[in-house]
């Protein structure tokens, strides 16, 4: 009997874990539950502006799961076409921030041991300010009477303003601007620890520097890429503050729907299916990626 | 004996210049850090040469030197009469057994032997007969398919072994080849390696700390202090003639005996000690002025003791059983001298067992032979 009370008293352990999972459950599943009931409501005007899902009339009790929005989604193309336009949007930033980031890492994790902290903390220098005012510096520098321009104009490499404000350039120059850090630091991670007698032993048996890093290198931070690039692409699908300050109307993004349903047409039951699809959406790699973790950890295990 | 050591030097001499691999006057500085200190040896072919010496002595840096790792700051590098001072590492006909053996760890068993194979664009089919061949040497064909992570520490070593054999190197490099092993398998592992090798035919260096694994393996050995070689020469040679302190304290034990030298001829000389009661007498000459200060070394499996007073008027000194520790098939006593020297002595089990042996708090009687000791002038 002691035992049993003992047993469900809050030990260490459990507290250490139960601590975050209590939030997690407070403060994500509860209010993704509550959009998920949202979704399947209907839209009235007053507060709140959408139906419940559950009457109780005539001693009756019932549910009543409207499933037209979602219906809406698959029907209409233009969110179809906005889902597509949010993951190429996602995609194309998450490779660029890749090409950009990989170098940025390799060398930040080859430099001197004294060093390296002063370089990343360089990287991460940017979160001290407000994401906000940095996107909106960016206008600043873009738009037709902006640094960029002026400075390329006065160069002479060019005679009119690049229109890059208000067009998807301008969207992948603030996503791979913005989400950058979250590239460089699991890449980094992994690339300063490696063991470098392994790119020793590749050139000693005669593969010359670009062929080692092509064999050795890149393999071994295949982990690194992955997970910063769903550091990346996961954000970036549903990001809505850079397409709206530097993307133009015709730029597509999930994250814009979202708002216009939810500010502009006070349509709470759409903005919520529209969340709901795109979660289910960003589950699919997630859920690979989180495949492919425990597939790697079996295998160091065995 | 000093004619005999002559005769042994001699010849190391006279192969300057027609070494299979020649490190010729090597300086390395890392910084002010001199690493390397003019080092210059020649290495036969198919020799297994190992370079033997505490951390820090600048026998890895040799090692790398050698490997293309790093560049000498002055000197030469032979191997097989190429120079290879501006050969990139992945140009050499070297290659290496690292210390943590450095597999990579994404790919199997099969694809790191065959690593430096696909490197050189070696035809497919070619590169699995010889990859085949070489995880035969080492038997080590069953476990193809493995991934590191899933081999034993000794297994490991082997495949390491086979990827570095496989491009039929002219010189092989062991980095420490049994650092990573557990003690028990270090001695049969010693031998198998040597089987390997023997079986190849490839000239090796090895380096390492471990003075026995060095007289184990190999067929010639440098001790190395300081960045500056010691003394070169086989094991016995190295063991039984040490050309200085450094070499006899740190291959092996030895009990050393500061004094001077009072007669010196071409058979023999005699060095007086402070302290003990009777004169030294050694059979060899040395090349050295009366009167210089020497040591005598005297290795502890030379030491006799007795109850009775040794017969001989010289080599000798009294003293008390300070320590017995039984190892087996010997005992390790500790005497201590009149002025607080301690003397070390293997007593053979053979003796122990007869009963004759003298035991704790004893006093005794330590004596050697007149060719049991070793004049040490530097």
């Amino acid at each position: 009997m002691k035992t049993l009370i003992l047993r469900w008293l809050p030990n260490g352990r459990r507290t250490v874990i139960g601590i975050p999972f209590t939030f997690l459950l407070l403060f994500f599943l509860v209010p993704f539950i509550l959009v998920v009931t949202i979704s399947f409501s209907q839209q009235q005007l007053g507060v709140p502006p959408y139906t419940p899902l559950t009457t109780l009339k005539d001693d009756v009790y019932s549910i009543a799961l409207n499933i037209g929005h979602y219906k809406f989604l698959l029907q209409d193309d233009l969110y179809f076409a906005t889902y597509i336009s949010s993951l190429q949007i996602a995609l194309v930033s998450t490779l660029l921030c890749l090409l950009i980031g990989f170098p940025i890492a390799y060398y930040i994790a080859r430099a001197s041991e004294s060093v390296r902290g002063t370089l990343m903390m360089m990287v991460m220098l940017p979160f001290w300010t407000s994401f906000l005012i940095r996107v909106y510096a960016w206008i600043g520098i873009l738009k037709n009477d902006g640094f960029l321009n002026q400075f390329l104009m006065w160069l002479g490499l060019i005679s009119a303003p690049l229109r890059i404000y208000h067009t998807n350039w301008g969207v992948y120059i603030g996503m791979v601007y913005s989400y950058l850090p979250f590239m460089i630091m699991p890449l980094y991670a992994h690339l300063v620890k490696m063991d470098l007698t392994l790119l020793e032993a590749a050139y000693d048996l005669g593969s010359k520097p670009w062929r080692a890093f092509i064999e050795v290198t890149l393999p071994l931070s295949k982990n690194g890429i992955i997970a910063g690039s769903l550091l990346v692409f996961i954000p970036a699908v549903g990001e809505y503050v850079i397409p709206e300050l530097l993307g133009g109307s015709d730029t597509l993004m999930i994250g814009r729907v979202m708002w216009d349903e939810f500010f502009n047409n006070v349509d709470w039951p759409m903005a919520s299916a529209v969340t709901c699809a795109m979660v289910l959406l960003l589950l699919v790699p997630m859920a690979l990626f989180q495949h492919y973790q425990t597939k790697v950890l079996e295998e160091s295990k065995r | 004996m000093n004619v005999q050591i002559q005769e042994r030097s001699a010849p190391a001499a006279g192969r300057q210049g027609k070494g299979f691999v020649q490190v010729i006057d090597v300086v390395k500085k890392f910084g002010d850090a001199v690493a390397l200190n003019h080092v210059s040896l020649t290495i036969e072919k198919n020799e297994l040469f190992a370079l033997l010496g505490s951390s820090g002595c600048g026998k890895s840096t040799l090692l790398r030197i050698l490997a293309g790792f790093e560049t000498a700051t002055e000197g030469k590098i032979l191997i097989d009469g190429e120079d290879l001072a501006r050969v990139p590492p992945y140009h050499r006909p070297v290659n290496m057994m690292f210390q943590s053996y450095a597999l990579f760890p994404h790919m199997t068993v099969e694809r790191n032997v065959g690593f430096g194979l696909r490197q050189e664009g070696v035809p497919k089919n070619e590169i699995a007969e010889r990859v085949n061949e070489a995880l035969d040497l080492v038997q080590m064909r069953r476990f193809a398919q493995r991934k590191p992570h899933q081999l034993s520490g000794g297994q490991q070593q082997r495949v390491a072994l086979a990827r570095s054999l496989v491009k039929r190197p002219k010189l092989l490099l062991l980095d420490e080849p049994m650092s990573a092993l557990d003690k028990k398998i270090r001695q049969q592992t010693q031998f198998e390696l040597m089987n390997i090798l023997n079986k190849v035919g490839v000239t090796c260096v090895m380096v390492t700390h471990d003075q026995e694994e060095a007289m184990t393996m190999a067929d010639r050995l440098a001790v190395m202090s300081e960045g500056e070689v010691v003394q070169i020469g086989g094991p016995t040679e190295v063991y039984e003639y040490p050309n200085s302190r450094f070499s006899a304290e740190f291959i092996g034990s030895t009990n050393l005996f500061d004094g001077v030298v009072v007669e010196d001829e071409p058979d023999h000389v005699y060095v007086e000690a402070p302290g003990l009661p009777a004169r030294l007498y050694i059979n060899h000459g040395i090349t050295g002025p009366l009167g210089m200060n020497v040591s005598v070394s005297v290795r502890p499996e030379r030491v006799l003791l007795s109850r009775a007073k040794p017969q001989q008027p010289y080599n000798w000194v009294q003293g008390a059983v300070k320590d017995v520790a039984y190892m087996g098939s010997y005992a390790l006593y500790r005497v201590e001298l009149g002025n607080g020297r301690m003397v070390t002595a293997n007593v053979a089990g053979l003796v122990l067992s007869q009963g004759e042996a003298p035991s704790y708090g004893d006093e005794v009687f330590v004596s050697w032979s007149e060719s049991s000791g070793v004049v040490l002038t530097k």
